[in-house]
């Protein structure tokens, strides 16, 4: 193995060292071009240098956009039709930005597929776009342009693109020198160079003229750069003066005379130690430490830089570099002559694999920091490109493993998994080539999403396997999108494509297939969104969907099948806005739960339609309920009456007879009620029959209840305890004596004992003692408290049963009663 | 509350969820607050939360949900919270306008919808113009509510009469969302048997929601068992007759809203101890629940054991009061103290019980009650059930309260299979030409439900002797069948989960056709890491771990006595399952006929002017 410090440049204290990532697939020199790359390996864009393209040819060619991976494989090219680009970008969702000078921003995917378009307002529209940053905030993507007018504005999420305007820097007659977008804490500021002048634009319109500390006199600042982490910050003067300091100016790291008076092409951090200038005329790199160490890197191909959160990209015309400080760690385990125990463990386990006694040595060496040393290992194991030097390191830190009791094997695993991620989204095919601090910082979910966005579904999905993250954050996620893609494909059958998402999907928890679907409907593929549909099993989703679909009936048998109510009711009432009364009616009639939803909808908003809708349905029986009820709404008797009869038309088409009759009855019953109201000026309505005839009866109006009686059919036994009832309440006792004698009783004369107690009369209630039945005799004497002749009839018919019920009946004041059953039941108990 | 968590389901956690959830939809804004109760929710609500708790969290005021204009408050947000009625929309809406009209200075109108929100309502909202006044639209999903350790309720009164009547099942929606969050909660359910037609449809519903949270389902052993749906048309007749435990007698004579009931204040006035000269007017109110230890022990009794337990009681109460003259040592005395305020607390709850005891008393030892009684008996028994009962007929004659006379009236149709059509002809005539002609609607509801009807197929007596419904030998005091609480009935649907659990339903297949809706078994599957581990043979645990838990849903409604019959099988020492009860609804058959009935109150006015 070659000697991992071979191609480490020192810089001051620490080295630096430059990896080669790829071989760069494309045939493409990058001179004739402007470059945007995407950060965190992301992808490349070219558009040609219109600058360039008129020297060599004339005429109105349209330039060509290409988009290729970090490997140089091309992605996609296309003929760019619009206005004239100012600078392209990339949105941290991996979305192609180009900017036109009019402000209009130009969204597209990153296969090149138009997404949306947005503009930067008229101010900018009206005064031209000179310059433009793309600047990267918390979680989104920020545009800021310098407009001819040297204003700047700036929007500070492509998704909600509101423009502001920042202050005006006084007095600037000429483009600014250099600027530069300072994000930090949430705000977003503008450092504005008026040539040695600097202004700190915030975002409330406001600006602060800054002080920097510099050593000599400057004349103007002409170019500068900001960190990646926007705490840095690097000036490059007229004269070649190099400043480095923090982003608020308020620190000076160093400062360096490049003795450059041209400008660099590029100014860029490489991490957050060493700030790299290129000139692109001298096809050279010069990399300055913040201890004024240096380092010279020449090219001989033109080349473009991309800031990382850990180093610098270098993409040239044939290779692809990643140039960082080699981290603490890395640097500890292979710096010749390092005693670290990660090195000594290093050696240790190259020497075991020799098969040298020596490995024994190097780790009876480190003995007792021999955890320490594993970690080493593992942790430079992911710091490494190379899969060989990766294993290396992991093969080292497992050996060490076996020395020690009680490791927790959770950091080896997961960096295992990892680095085989890593590894796998290297690959030259994928193209991501992300270090491991990059995804740390860019998350795991981010970068399955990415691998989605580059529609590499299986990849993605055996990484979600692998790291068995829960379907539904993972795999099903990635089939969606997979799916929604699938689509798109204008080309292929619906029927073709249905069957493969359902092969695929399933019924793999989690999918979304309404999601799916609302993607087809929006390519206007309606046929293939039922489809889809009809695999979706959450009916909340599936039914609003088919509704927009306008397959009403459909959602409306999808609600039923849910069972949800709620959703059937807006389907129901849908239908009925969008459809002919007529035809509504019909359709609901075949489905009986919408058809018993829609009843109980009028029932509750319009009875008038409810009635309605059961007369058309021939449904006469409920038809009738309705009149009856209307009945009891209606105030004039002659309504009430007409409301009856209909309810009674009802009832007979129905062949409901009983309720006919009594219908009819009860209109009888109305107008007798109205004829003696006249008649008698008391009041009757509202009364049932009963009620009436006991009112009549407590009236003495006798003749006209018989009447009632009759007309009416009331059996003779309830008649008759009316009457009593009524007599007794009346408190004519007189009459109630006649009329038990009237003819023999058909509810026996336990009821005349029981009205006269109930109204009090106990005098009356004796009356008819001797008429009772004989197995009712004693508890009528209860009744009326004659305790002691109850216990004698009782006695007299053997009823131990009843002359205990009497006995219980008995209070403290009927001592002599208690003695005398007492008496008797010893008796009956002795002639047993 | 500690009374809910004492089952083998921890129901506590349940109320604990939904207390989360309401104190979440009332911090969603900011500032005073007044909340606008709809007062079918007031109640249960009140069990979840009570006023201190949400006055911590800004609520300064509670008004019902009334017509009209709210009143005079100074908050800065109004929040309606109501259940999903479109009349109820009307009101809200009303209340708003008002209030906008008003010109008071602004308030933010906020609404949240129990147990879930509806576009229905929403749609209604925006019809009334009114959806834009409001700045908050949410959902508070309390559904099951609990109201004993092993008790859960929709407390959804119209939803026996929706179902059944209206064939509009959104309460069986919600019930299967219930079920949905119980079970997201406690495990899903691994088996599941039903009876009857709204059981099919709600196991169908939560088999389908399942399959739609497909994938993100709880990973948590099942404390469930068992789940059995039940239809309360599978069983109509037992809410029909009178309940006998103590629990279900105070039910009949009071009502017990929402755990609580109103009684005469008279007899409770002197155990206040002071000698407060004025008596009370206002009802007392009296909370129910296992919380208090002597009713815990009584409320499931016969009402005839209930005495001699409030004597035995009494006695050694008196007898630990007496204690304090053994005492000699200063250390005794300490240790009396000690006990002082729990027994102060027992004799006080001791107190109670027997005044209540002794109210439902004047009830059970009225003849009429125990006329009643012997008629339902008789019916049950199948005796005398062919012809109109002249003890029915009495009643209709003294106009004895309607529902007393239809409750009798269904259980005879219920025992004879229905009337001949003379007999039932006969009995609504009687009731129209009596009661007024208005009911001819409650009637034709109750044949709807098939409460009243004709004759049909002669099932009943099959039913009731293979389901043994009739027990001569009943012993009240130390009962040996559930039939104890109705004094020799034991309730059919009790008795189906009893035969469920051991020996199965294979046992009864004839029976289970004879009874209306279909029956049904699914079993859901779950992961073999969750699954209980049986038990094996050899292991000593005790029995209690290896009786299954049963959770036993009426669909309709349910009854404290037939409460009392699950918990009287749970205790059972070899009884082979612990019951936990969910229904739609505690009823009885006052409260449930009442939900049947239609109630149409004639327009005042004098309809003689022309």
């Amino acid at each position: 193995m070659a000697l991992a410090t071979a191609d480490w440049n020192p810089l001051g204290e620490v080295f630096y060292r430059k990896t080669e990532l790829y071989q760069m697939e494309w045939m493409q020199d990058l001179y004739k071009y402007n470059v945007a790359t995407a950060p965190y390996g992301g992808p490349i864009a070219l558009i040609q240098d219109e600058s360039k393209l008129v020297a060599k040819v004339q005429g109105n060619i349209k330039p060509t956009v290409y988009i290729y991976s970090a490997a140089g494989r091309e992605i996609t090219r296309f003929t760019w039709n619009s206005g004239h680009v100012i600078q392209l970008g990339w949105s941290n969702t991996e979305d192609l930005l180009c900017v036109q000078d009019d402000g209009g921003v130009l969204v597209y995917d990153i296969f090149g597929n138009f997404k949306r378009t947005f503009s930067l307002g008229t101010e900018v529209k009206d005064t031209k776009v000179l310059e433009v940053k793309i600047f990267q905030t918390a979680n989104t993507t920020g545009i800021a342009v310098l407009t001819s007018t040297y204003r700047i504005f700036v929007c500070n999420n492509i998704e909600d693109p509101r423009v502001r305007r920042l202050a005006e820097v006084p007095g600037l007659q000429a483009p600014p020198s250099s600027w530069a977008i300072i994000n930090q804490d949430r705000q977003t500021r503008a450092l504005v160079a008026k040539e040695n002048e600097l202004f700190l634009l915030d975002h409330g319109g406001q600006y602060q003229q800054q002080t920097v500390d510099v050593s000599i006199p400057v004349e103007s600042f002409i170019e500068m750069s900001v960190s990646f982490n926007n705490k840095y910050l690097a000036l490059f003067t007229n004269t070649g003066l190099l400043w480095i300091g923090s982003a608020d100016l308020q620190k000076v790291y160093c400062e360096f005379n490049t003795k450059s008076a041209v400008r660099p092409t590029q100014l860029c951090w490489c991490g957050t130690g060493s700030i790299v200038s290129y000139w692109a005329e001298l096809n050279l790199l010069l990399m300055v430490g913040p201890s004024k160490d240096w380092v010279k890197y020449s090219y001989d191909t033109p080349v473009t830089l991309v800031q990382e959160i850990d180093g610098l990209r270098i993409i040239g015309n044939d290779t692809h570099e990643f140039l960082q400080r080699v981290p603490p760690v890395v640097e500890e385990i292979f710096k010749i002559g390092s005693m670290a125990p990660g090195a000594m463990l290093y050696e240790a386990s190259r020497e075991f694999g020799k098969g040298s006694q020596r490995a024994d040595e190097y780790i009876r060496m480190i003995k007792d920091k021999l955890d320490l040393a594993v970690e080493q290992c593992i942790e430079g194991a992911g710091y490494e490109y190379e899969p060989k030097s990766q294993k290396a390191l992991l093969r080292a830190a497992s050996f060490g493993k076996c020395f020690l009791t009680d490791v927790r094997p959770e950091t080896f695993v997961n960096m295992c998994q990892m680095l085989r991620v890593l590894n796998a989204v290297r690959d030259y095919t994928v193209g991501l080539p992300l270090t491991y601090t990059q995804l740390q910082s860019l998350t795991l979910p981010v970068l399955i999403d990415r691998l989605v966005v580059r529609r590499h579904y299986p990849l993605a999905v055996r990484i979600c396997q692998y790291l068995k993250i829960p379907e539904a954050d993972g795999a099903s996620r990635i089939m969606a999108h997979w799916a929604c893609y699938k689509v798109e494909q204008t080309g292929v059958e619906d029927e073709a494509i249905a069957r493969s998402i359902s092969q695929k999907l399933g019924d793999t928890p989690g999918v979304s297939y309404s999601e799916i679907a609302n993607k087809a409907l929006d390519v206007g593929r309606p046929e293939l969104a039922t489809r889809l549909l009809d695999y979706e099993p959450r009916a909340a989703e599936q039914v609003p969907l088919l509704m927009k679909m306008k397959k009403e009936q459909l959602a409306l048998s999808k609600a039923i099948e849910s069972g949800d109510t709620d959703l059937m009711y807006m389907v129901i009432l849908n239908l009925k806005e969008k459809m002919s009364l007529g035809d509504f009616y019909m359709t609901i009639r075949n489905m009986p739960v919408a058809h018993a939803l829609y009843l109980q909808y009028c029932r509750q908003e319009n009875l008038k339609n409810l009635q309605d809708l059961y007369y058309q349905e021939d449904n006469f029986q409920e038809e009738g309920d309705c009149r009856v009820k209307e009945c009891y709404t209606e105030e004039r008797l002659e309504s009430r009456i007409d409301c009856l009869m209909a309810a009674m038309e009802c009832y007979n088409k129905a062949r409901n007879e009983w309720a006919a009759k009594v219908t009819e009855e009860q209109v009888k019953l109305l107008k007798y009620q109205r004829k003696m109201e006249e008649e008698l000026n008391k009041p009757y309505l509202n009364l049932s029959l009963h009620r009436t005839m006991y009112q009549l009866v407590k009236e003495n109006n006798h003749k006209l209840a018989e009447t009632l009686k009759k007309e009416f059919k009331v059996p003779d036994r309830r008649f008759w305890w009316l009457k009593i009832r009524a007599l007794a309440e009346a408190g004519d006792w007189m009459e109630l004596d006649r009329f038990s004698k009237t003819k023999k009783s058909p509810i026996g004369y336990e009821p005349f004992i029981e009205v006269c107690m109930e109204n009090h009369n106990r005098f009356e209630a004796t009356k008819y003692l001797t008429r009772v039945a004989p197995e009712n005799k004693v508890k009528c004497h209860v009744r009326v408290g004659q305790l002691k002749e109850a216990a004698e009839i009782a006695f007299q018919q053997r009823n131990e049963e009843e002359l205990n019920f009497v006995l219980s009946k008995c209070g403290p004041m009927h001592k002599d009663v208690v003695t005398q059953i007492t008496g008797m039941k010893s008796q009956l108990g002795a002639k047993r | 509350m500690s009374h809910l968590s004492s089952g083998r389901v921890n129901l506590g956690i349940l109320r604990e969820t939904y207390r989360r959830e309401l104190l979440e939809c009332i911090d969603k804004c900011t500032g005073s607050k007044a909340l606008v109760w709809d007062e079918a929710l007031t109640g249960p609500v009140g069990l979840i939360a009570e006023y201190p708790l949400l006055k911590e969290h800004e609520v300064d005021k509670m008004f019902p949900l009334s017509s009209g204009r709210l009143p005079q408050s100074s908050v800065q947000n109004i929040i309606f919270i109501t259940r999903p009625k479109l009349a109820l929309m009307n009101v809200i809406a009303e209340n708003v306008r008002k209030e906008d009209q008003s010109g008071s200075f602004r308030k933010e109108f906020h609404v949240v919808f129990v147990p879930k929100k509806s576009l229905l309502c929403e749609r209604k909202l925006k019809e009334l113009g009114v959806y834009g006044n409001f700045n908050i639209i949410d959902e508070f999903s309390m559904e099951l509510i609990p109201v004993e350790s092993d008790v859960l309720t929709l407390e959804s009164e119209s939803s026996f009469k929706e179902c059944i009547l209206e064939n509009d099942s959104t309460s069986m929606y919600y019930a299967a969302k219930a079920l949905m969050t119980l079970q997201s909660l406690y495990g899903i359910i691994p088996s599941i048997h039903g009876k009857g037609e709204l059981s099919r449809h709600v196991c169908d519903m939560i088999l389908r929601m399942r399959r739609e949270m497909a994938g993100s389902e709880p990973q948590i052993t099942p404390q469930i068992d068992t789940l059995f749906l039940v239809d309360r048309t599978v069983d109509p007749l037992t809410p029909l007759l009178t309940q006998l435990t103590y629990e279900g007698l105070i039910d009949e004579t009071f009502g017990i809203n929402n755990t609580t009931i109103k009684v005469p204040p008279e007899k409770f006035a002197k155990q206040e101890g002071q000698a407060m000269a004025e008596v009370p007017t206002e009802p007392k109110k009296i909370r129910l629940n296992s919380a208090e230890e002597l009713f815990a022990e009584i409320r499931d009794k016969n009402f005839n054991a209930v005495g001699p337990v409030l004597s035995r009681k009494a006695k050694l109460i008196s007898a630990q009061y007496n204690e304090r003259h053994q005492a000699k040592s200063v250390s005794q005395m300490k240790e009396f103290v000690s006990k002082l305020p729990h027994m102060q607390q027992a004799k006080q709850s001791l107190s109670t019980h027997t005044s209540i005891a002794e109210l439902v008393k004047e009830v059970t030892d009225d003849d009429q009650f125990m006329e009643n009684l012997r008629a339902q008996q008789d019916f049950v028994n199948g005796l005398e059930t062919d012809k109109a009962h002249p003890y029915i007929d009495d009643c209709i004659a003294k106009e004895e309260p309607l529902i007393k006379v239809l409750r009798l009236m269904c259980v005879q149709c219920y025992c004879n299979n229905g009337f001949k059509p003379k007999v039932l002809e006969y009995y609504k005539r009687e009731i129209i030409q009596t009661y007024g002609y208005q009911h001819i609607l409650t009637l034709n509801n109750l044949e709807k439900a098939g409460l009243l009807r004709q004759q049909g197929q002669r099932t009943y007596p099959v039913i009731k002797k293979s389901l043994r419904l009739v027990v001569d030998e009943v012993n009240e005091q130390n009962p040996n069948d559930i039939a104890y609480v109705f004094s020799g009935y034991a309730p059919l649907s009790v008795r189906l989960a009893q035969i469920l659990t051991r020996p199965g339903w294979r046992s009864i297949t004839e029976v289970l056709q004879m009874l209306p809706g279909s029956t049904f078994e699914e079993i859901q599957q779950i992961p073999v890491g969750l699954r209980k581990r049986k038990a094996s043979i050899t292991s000593t645990h005790s029995n209690t771990m290896d009786q299954k838990v049963v959770l036993i849903f009426f669909l309709g409604g349910v009854t404290y006595a037939e409460i009392a019959a699950l918990r009287f099988l749970s205790q059972q020492e070899d009884g082979p399952a612990d019951y936990i009860i969910a229904t739609t609804k505690l009823i009885n058959g006052k409260t449930w006929l009442e939900a049947i009935m239609e109630n149409v109150v004639p327009e005042e006015g004098n309809p003689f002017l022309m």
